[in-house]
């Protein structure tokens, strides 16, 4: 976890060009070491949930997409993200000041190896305490050891009980192995949840038999047998997503920002989280690992993609087909035509854009559509860091140092 | 002291109504910080500005836009997308009854206790039907403009609705495999269960504290004293060799083999 750290501060501090940053892969959530006895087991943990399915981006009225900075109302300015630091306020307006790596030093060594101390029947742990889940995938050399932790704990229907620190926030997890895979869910701490007395619920009392009567009758008329998943669909997203799919369809309120390097502000990556665990689990080490060995991600089907209605597909075909190759940016022309002049920059964008055909502006429009990479990340400040780490649900944000939301946003799907 | 009820509504499901307060039944623990300027230690106020100018844009000017993945964007207006939100309404519609344990944790996501908001009589008939039935509902409620779906059951003889995730939001683990091999050796899966017997004891959530949160605290006390903070690097260990001789090892440890 160091050696990982320091390598994603490192790319932050000398600030390489865009062009320079290779594309990389998804990493781990996490990376730790599981210790159960005197066994080491190097893991990987990824979400086991996704981020929302509707992620929308500010843009302004043009349809530029907006990127959130800073600023200063004192001086009237926009602040990097060397210009910040973390304060605790300890009286009104009286800050004690924080560094990142005062933090990260209170977390010792050994605080941050998930050491199996004790196991639990499974069943015995309150449901109210689980929190969120992680898949653990072994890391390389491990793969055995985590098959050996996994087989006996689920022989012994036993979860482990663990602490550990992870991105500046301590967790209490259970270790759950299920179909062979571990996962770890953490735990609330007991003094996070309250309790009926001390939210003042009134003392239970005996109910008139008229009302047990009624509402029991009420319980046994809408009785059950099973959870369909189709209970659980999410509608507010749903009745968003199809007037997105109406407007696509007639091309209306449909813009091509020619501008690549914004793309990033707000959740740019959607990463294929079930591609990355299923090449994790099978091959005991991280993708990264292997991109790094120089092969490159296949082109693989996002879940954006995978939820789209067949009519959002049909459009898209019809943007990417030949139709399309003719007037590669319909909709698209007013807004260069907006942005003419406005600068150097854009206008090295209008080459670089005029240059494209439709193939290759396909590739890159995929490629943004869920990766991002080290540079253009470390190059946001902690706190549209933070805003996007919360858009993606990722736990423990609020206490991760800007390093640590980079990898976090990077690996989570 | 007691605590404020977060948001009001009415449970209903076939005939029965009973009209309920939500309370968060998770307490922020967490330390929070705030951001400041370096320079003159002044809490910073987050903008949106237009990348090129560094120009910022009001929020009330802000639009909202889905990046599709051909890079192109779908604007929404403020007013289309409050058209889409769901019809705001106090009802808690319990759909369906299920038998207990039939949602299973992972769906969960922030629990809400429930007390009585006037009719009592109803919500401790609503405990008692509970208990009785041995059932747990799934309900649905629109709460400050997004839809939730959430879990009825109760937790220490109180009622409780566990908002639940979206089918979407979860990772079926069914579609993944697990890793694969060689068998494993007798003598180590013999060992681990040992193992595993010998580290087992009851659930005790009250043994467990957040100690990091505890030091992250003293350390700003010691700041605000003006002690100094000693900073020191980490390392990670590496992955066992010799999986047979380390189980081993720990079985002599606890005091076995």
């Amino acid at each position: 976890m160091a050696d990982s750290r320091r390598r994603t501060k490192k790319s932050e501090d000398d600030k390489r060009p865009r062009e320079a940053s290779a594309v990389r892969g998804p990493r781990p959530f996490w990376s730790g070491t599981i210790s159960f006895g005197l066994v080491n087991l190097p893991v990987g943990l990824y979400p086991a949930q996704h981020g929302k399915p509707v992620r929308l981006r500010m843009v302004d009225d043009q349809g530029t997409p907006l990127a959130r900075r800073y600023y200063c109302e004192k001086e009237a300015k926009i602040l990097t993200g060397s210009e910040l630091i973390r304060g605790y306020e300890v009286e009104r307006d009286d800050y004690v000041l924080v560094e990142d790596d005062e933090l990260e030093a209170l977390a010792p060594e050994k605080s941050q190896e998930i050491d199996l101390e004790r196991f639990v029947a499974l069943d015995e742990i309150p449901p109210i305490y689980f929190e969120r889940a992680y898949f653990l995938t072994p890391e390389e050399g491990a793969t055995r050891a985590y098959r050996l932790l996994a087989d006996s704990m689920e022989a012994a229907s036993r979860a482990g009980i663990a602490s550990f620190v992870m991105r500046g926030k301590q967790y209490l997890v259970a270790i759950i192995a299920e179909g062979g895979i571990l996962r770890a869910e953490t735990l609330r701490y007991h003094d996070e949840l309250r309790t009926p007395e001390s939210i003042g619920l009134p003392e239970r009392r005996a109910a008139s038999s008229e009302a047990r009567r009624r509402i029991g009758q009420a319980i046994d008329a809408c009785a059950s047998r099973r959870l369909e998943r189709s209970w659980l669909e999410n509608a507010d997203a749903k009745r968003i997503l199809e007037r997105i799919d109406a407007k696509l369809e007639r091309d209306e309120d449909v813009v091509w920002p020619d501008d690549v390097d914004v793309e990033d502000e707000e959740g740019g990556e959607v990463i294929d989280l079930m591609q990355v665990l299923k090449q994790s689990l099978a091959e005991g080490r991280s993708p990264a690992a292997q991109r790094a060995g120089g092969r490159q991600s296949a082109d693989k089907p996002s879940r954006r993609e995978a939820r789209e209605t067949g009519k959002q597909r049909e459009t898209k075909r019809e943007a990417e087909g030949e139709e399309s190759r003719d007037q590669p940016r319909k909709s698209g022309s007013k807004r260069t035509a907006g942005k003419a002049g406005s600068g150097s920059r854009s206008e090295a964008r209008a080459r670089k854009s005029k240059g494209d055909d439709a193939g290759e502006r396909r590739r890159s429009g995929r490629r943004r559509g869920r990766q991002s990479d080290d540079g253009q990340l470390s190059e946001l400040t902690r706190q549209a860091l933070y805003q996007r780490a919360q858009e993606m649900d990722i736990a423990g944000r609020s206490q991760m140092t800007k390093a640590e939301l980079i990898k976090a946003i990077q690996s989570a799907a | 002291m007691a605590a404020r009820a977060m948001w009001r509504g009415t449970l209903r499901f076939g005939q029965a109504c009973v009209p309920v307060k939500l309370y968060a039944a998770v307490a922020d623990r967490s330390v929070h910080f705030r951001l400041l300027h370096r320079k003159d230690r002044a809490p910073v106020r987050q903008v949106m500005v237009e990348p090129e100018a560094e120009q910022v844009v009001p929020y009330g000017e802000s639009q909202r836009a889905y990046p599709t993945e051909q890079g192109s964007l779908v604007m929404l207006g403020r007013d289309e997308l409050a058209e889409l939100e769901p019809e705001s309404s106090r009802e808690i519609a319990v759909e369906h009854f299920l038998p207990a344990h039939s949602i299973d944790h992972r769906w969960y996501s922030r629990p809400y206790y429930l007390g009585p908001d006037g009719d009592e009589d109803a919500y401790f008939a609503l405990i008692e039907a509970l208990e009785d039935s041995r059932r747990e509902g799934l309900a649905s409620w629109v709460m400050r403009r997004k839809t939730y779906h959430g879990a009825l059951r109760l937790h220490d003889g109180y009622p409780m609705l566990i908002a639940l995730r979206h089918a979407d939001e979860v990772v079926s683990a069914d579609t993944l495999q697990a890793p694969s091999g060689a068998t494993l050796k007798d003598k180590e899966l013999r060992m681990a269960q040992q193992l595993i017997d010998t580290l087992e004891a009851p659930f005790e959530p009250t043994e467990y504290q957040d100690d990091y949160r505890e030091r992250v605290l003293e350390m700003i006390d010691d700041k605000r004293r003006g002690k100094h903070v000693k900073v020191t690097p980490l390392r990670r260990p590496k992955p066992s060799k010799d999986l047979t001789q380390a189980l081993e090892a720990s079985l002599k440890e606890v005091g076995h083999g």
